[in-house]
């Protein structure tokens, strides 16, 4: 076996006391620019490339890859504890985290997020390493109307993340659509409900508005109630750790998590969020206890935390086998390979493979460390909840402010920040959910885009959309997500048992 | 008399600079990368502080990122902020001359005080390997036949990509109108779509294909500079193949508005003892980045008439008025 004997001798390099230094610089690092809304992997390594310019590759590489990794680690940690989601592929996990860690179980929540990254971590870097020749060409073989299709699928599972009311769910979502609209079209060149401000012209950033959507309405929230709000915050009930209920309920949400992680990451224009979405979505539908969704579920961190690890490994594929940078950190990354005169490509596995192989092992590495160092720290974590609730709603508010402005300072931002917040209070205050507002603003550009490339590159026949195998499959699947249960009631007579809490 | 006095100062400025003595020192310098952190203009800035700091020309330098709408919020900051002040400089190139006519931008490159031109890279057109396009003939056919049947993959709409597509097109003489562009917002997804035959022919600069193309997934039909590229040696460029097209997207170096002329001259001086030092050398072989250093006049002449020539072709494909 070609692969092992080149994946045991890059394991060899990664553990050499030296690298596992960086690989623990990278990780810690990661972890605390994950936990910072706003400031990301992407723009962590960026910062550093400088630096570690003169820094042996294989370790600099490896303290990359502890970053990547430790970011998303740390998003989710904000996620569950804060509910302010460091990272755009985070945001869903605050929704059922922030409620488990509200009633005493933290604990459990950030742990199957750590357990569920490692599992899917290994089990997607294994797939980077075995299969990524073959994953690479289905994902090349995704046109843009097989994106489309991605995203109409999206949309339809995205229901699952509404709450009680479809009418308020949709007002949700197409607030975030009109969102998504503002700045520049990519394809015409002309700015959209700009209204003359120049900053607008990138458009509104997902992580600005998450993190004003849930940490600031929410800290908005807290204060108007004010002396009246009857809810108690617990920092712990029951065992810090997870329960054999909380093993049973993870395991498999894990590895459904990473099966819909690993393909889409790898695809170049599916990104880390949508598998989050899905996966959300999928639980729930599959969910002995779908009552418990919106209430704390644990099944809702499980899998799409260990969807977006996966989708992490997976955005290495298309990187290392073919050169191509699908994510910010993966361009910064391939920067990084060029700053040591190797070309990211379909070569590279054969011009540098013990650096390509010590790069997978360190991804090993990283992962592991990260487990061993954070599960210990579940306990301290959870104590941040015990903080008197005006100090913690102070601390997050001061936080959220300088993770925003760290990413990019500017006053319109902040003024962003603010409106954000206020429009979550009054979200909140209506009991309109939030989610749906942020995924209409990350998947509405998406789908637009890609339904505009179909359309220009068959010069306007909207047959096109209708060609592919892939594109009907998606389709399939997104009719049975919106008529399964139905149709489950009418054959069955009985109510669907799940995901039919929408009447 | 004033005036000549001041000219003849500077003139002694100018044939004293290169023994080093006779401009001020500068102690102290803050450059804008009016991009993300990453990007090839931060890139560049951070290049520009490592040579100055290693080679002590500039005792502390820092970079600060302004990103936003293809450098015209970085540009507009600086514009209003730092007026007269000599020790704040900002890097910029091409995309945002571009950038500055598609946005309306309030701020424009005639507001600042270029100094040198530093990098630059050249555009090449790609087709995947099975393309029964074989060569820019082929290519100048197959858009004379149907110019819309022929998509063009690249960056952002009025980008350096989509403006040398259009002067291709207008250069042989099709309607550039009708140039089916199709923007992607990443260097990787663009490159996706060419690879997976999605698209006609891909535009972007060549170190974009150049590792596809070595390992024969892709054919670099043309480039876009005056001569063939010594990366490239056995792709033409375009103006051997017939069509009039030479374009360069560079990179630049820019100080603030008003400031005096011994204050450019001491600038001016620091950025051309930078760009010839061993370091600055060894930064750009690294960085696979071509030496197109051009200061003075001549740079002064080259972006005015690039200038002239985006607002031309960018009003040729239906993008400003």
């Amino acid at each position: 076996m070609d692969t092992f004997a080149a994946l045991s001798q890059g394991l060899m390099v990664a553990l050499q006391p030296m690298n596992l230094l960086f690989a623990f610089v990278g990780v810690m690092l990661g972890t605390a620019v994950g936990v910072l809304p706003g400031i990301g992997p992407a723009l962590t390594v960026a910062l550093l490339l400088p630096i570690t310019f003169k820094l042996d590759p294989a370790g600099s590489l490896i303290m990359f890859a502890g970053i990547y990794y430790g970011g998303m680690y740390g998003g989710s940690t904000a996620s569950i504890l804060l509910n302010t989601p460091g990272e755009s592929s985070s945001i869903v996990t605050a929704l059922e985290g922030n409620k488990m860690a509200r009633a005493g179980r933290g604990g459990p929540a950030l742990a199957t997020a750590a357990i569920g990254s490692f599992v899917a971590g290994t089990i997607a870097t294994i797939g980077l390493a075995l299969v990524a020749p073959t994953v690479v060409d289905l994902a090349i073989s995704f046109g843009p109307e097989d994106y489309f299709a991605l995203m109409v699928l999206a949309f339809t599972t995205v229901s699952a993340a509404f709450g009680s009311s479809v009418t308020r769910g949709l007002t949700s979502l197409f607030i975030g659509l009109a969102l998504g609209l503002i700045g520049i079209d990519l394809q015409s060149g002309q700015a959209r409900l700009s209204f003359g401000v120049p900053d607008l012209l990138d458009g509104v950033e997902v992580t600005t508005l998450a993190v004003a959507l849930f940490a600031i309405g929410e800290t908005l929230s807290v204060v108007a109630a004010g002396a009246r709000a009857d809810e108690i915050i617990e920092p712990v009930k029951g065992s810090v750790f997870m329960n054999k209920e909380d093993w049973k309920r993870s395991w498999k949400p894990w590895l459904r998590g990473t099966f819909l992680g690993f393909p889409i990451g790898a695809m170049p224009a599916g990104g880390a969020e949508i598998p989050t979405f899905l996966s959300y979505a999928l639980e729930k539908r599959l969910c002995r206890k779908p009552d418990e969704f919106g209430n704390g579920a644990i099944e809702g961190v499980a899998g799409p935390e260990a969807a977006n690890n996966a989708a992490a490994a997976g955005v290495l594929v298309p990187l290392l086998t073919l050169g191509l940078p699908t994510s910010a950190t993966a361009a910064i990354m391939l920067a990084g390979f060029q700053q040591y005169g190797m070309n990211p490509g379909p070569l590279l596995f054969a011009t540098n493979p013990d650096l390509v192989w010590g790069l997978i092992a360190s991804l090993f590495i990283a992962n592991g460390m990260l487990l061993v160092l954070n599960l210990p720290l579940v306990g301290l974590w959870v104590r941040l909840l015990a903080i008197p609730r005006p100090w913690l709603y102070g601390g997050i508010l001061v936080f959220a402010t300088l993770g925003t402005l760290g990413a990019n300072p500017s006053l319109v931002e902040l003024g962003m920040l603010l409106v954000f917040g206020l429009l979550g209070y009054v979200l909140r205050r209506y009991d309109y959910p939030i989610a749906p507002v942020v995924v209409g603003l990350i998947l509405g550009p998406l789908a637009e885009q890609q339904l505009r490339r179909a359309l220009a590159i068959s010069v306007g026949d909207p047959v096109v959309l209708f060609q592919s195998p892939v594109a009907l499959t998606l389709y399939a699947l997104s009719a049975l997500a919106l008529f399964g249960p139905l149709l489950f009631y009418v054959i069955t007579g009985r109510k669907a048992p799940v995901g039919g809490d929408e009447d | 008399m004033k005036h000549l006095f001041r000219g003849a100062l500077l003139a002694a400025a100018v044939a004293a600079a290169p023994l080093g003595a006779a401009y001020a020192e500068i102690n102290e310098l803050k450059i804008i990368a009016p991009a993300a952190p990453g990007g090839g203009w931060d890139q560049t800035a951070r290049s520009i502080q490592h040579v100055l700091q290693t080679d002590k020309l500039v005792q502390n330098v820092q970079v600060l990122n302004v990103p936003g709408a293809g450098g015209t919020i970085g540009l507009a900051q600086f514009v209003n902020g730092s007026k007269g002040d000599p020790n704040v400089m900002i890097v910029g190139g091409y995309v945002m001359v571009g950038a500055i006519i598609t946005n309306k931008s309030p701020v424009n490159l005639s507001m600042v005080t270029p100094i040198a031109r530093l990098t630059g890279e050249y555009e090449a057109i790609a087709v995947p390997a099975n393309s029964p396009l074989k060569s820019l003939a082929d290519l100048v056919a197959a858009l004379k036949a149907d110019p819309q049947k022929v998509s063009w993959a690249g960056g952002s709409a009025g980008g350096t990509d989509h403006i040398t597509a259009g002067l291709f097109t207008k250069a042989i003489g099709v309607d550039p109108r009708k140039v089916n562009y199709i923007a992607f917002s990443g260097g990787g997804e663009s490159l996706a779509s060419i690879l997976g035959g999605k698209v006609t022919v891909g535009i972007s600069s060549l170190s974009e294909y150049d590792a596809q193309a070595k390992a024969g997934k892709l054919r670099i039909l043309g480039v876009s500079s005056a001569a063939r590229l010594p990366e490239a040696p056995d792709v033409p460029t375009f103006k051997e193949s017939g069509v009039d097209v030479e374009i360069q997207n560079w990179r630049m170096i820019a100080a603030a508005p008003g400031i005096t002329a011994e204050q450019k001259q001491a600038l001016s001086a620091t950025i051309d003892k930078m760009v010839k030092s061993k370091a600055w050398t060894d930064m750009l072989a690294q960085k696979g980045w071509a030496n197109t250093y051009l200061s003075g006049e001549a740079f002064d002449a080259q972006l005015a008439k690039d200038i002239a020539a985006t607002q031309t072709i960018l009003k040729d494909i239906g993008l400003a008025q």
